[in-house]
């Protein structure tokens, strides 16, 4: 990795049921992201992706590129917009500088247009 | 709005958690990790590992029934109908194995107002049987402001 080199991209599309999997799989069963009915009630479109899944293939997208789990040392991200089920997640992630051993990576993931986790900042160890 | 800065400060009683093998290939498959270090104990043992190696997002799941009582500490009162999950941040130690029991607390960080809505920020920090610190983790909720 090298100041900036553009990491590849990580693009999943959640399926229909993934939060339902994703909940039992994290024990947040918060309603917004497993009753249909629940969240348009309270404004939503519709069921909505959980963010720390979301922040999971942001994590994902650095320790496939890094070489395995332990070479991510640090995660931050912000989480805006909403992630809906059956639309392409695209994480991206581009060095921003390497300072011995560790990269720093800004990385973002995008539904679309939506920007749904940004200004994600990664410390990544170089094996 | 009435964040209750009083409780600023306040450390939950620690919670472990037993880390087992189906549940790291539970998360795994949910969150679509293809290394086989997180599905495959062969290929985690070959790798150097006792077990299975939990992904570092998991972090989530060892630190669920420690955030979740303070995400809903009435000292703290965050109004859930408002609260949406502003920002996240992991610092990450040693890997987390299958079979590691890791104990977690959490302090209160930080609660402000600003622009008319509350940001709550908590700290959680896990180790595991040995003292070392696997996570740090830094959870802003922010909750929008009423109109009342």
């Amino acid at each position: 990795m090298e100041a900036g080199e553009q990491l590849p991209e990580l693009k999943v599309t959640p399926d229909r049921y993934l939060t339902v999997r994703y909940a039992g799989a994290s024990g947040d069963f918060n309603p917004i992201h497993v009753d249909e009915e629940f969240a348009r009630s309270v404004g939503l479109p519709g069921r909505i992706l959980h963010g720390l899944w979301t922040m999971a293939q942001v994590a994902r997208a650095q320790t496939e590129a890094a070489g395995g789990p332990g070479s991510l040392k640090r995660l931050s991200v912000q989480f805006r917009g909403m992630g809906v089920p059956e639309q392409e997640v695209v994480v991206t992630s581009k060095v921003r500088e390497v300072s011995g051993d560790v990269a720093l990576v800004d990385a973002e993931a995008r539904q679309g247009d939506t920007r749904i986790v940004r200004r994600g900042e990664a410390e990544v160890r170089l094996s | 709005m009435n964040a209750a800065s009083d409780a600023i400060g306040r450390v939950s009683d620690p919670v472990t958690y037993a880390v087992g093998r189906e549940k790291i290939r539970e998360y795994a498959n949910a969150v679509g990790e293809t290394n086989p270090l997180h599905t495959d104990l062969e290929a985690a043992r070959a790798a150097g590992h006792a077990d299975l190696v939990a992904p570092p997002m998991f972090v989530v799941v060892y630190t669920s029934p420690a955030i979740g009582p303070a995400f809903f500490d009435p000292a703290v009162g965050m109004d859930f109908a408002r609260m949406v999950h502003g920002a996240q941040d992991f610092a990450w130690g040693p890997l987390v194995i299958a079979g590691d029991e890791i104990t977690t607390e959490v302090e209160v960080a930080d609660i402000s107002e600003r622009g008319g809505m509350g940001f709550y920020v908590f700290e959680s920090r896990s180790d595991n049987g040995s003292g070392e610190r696997v996570c740090t983790g830094t959870w802003t909720c922010i909750v929008r402001g009423g109109e009342s």
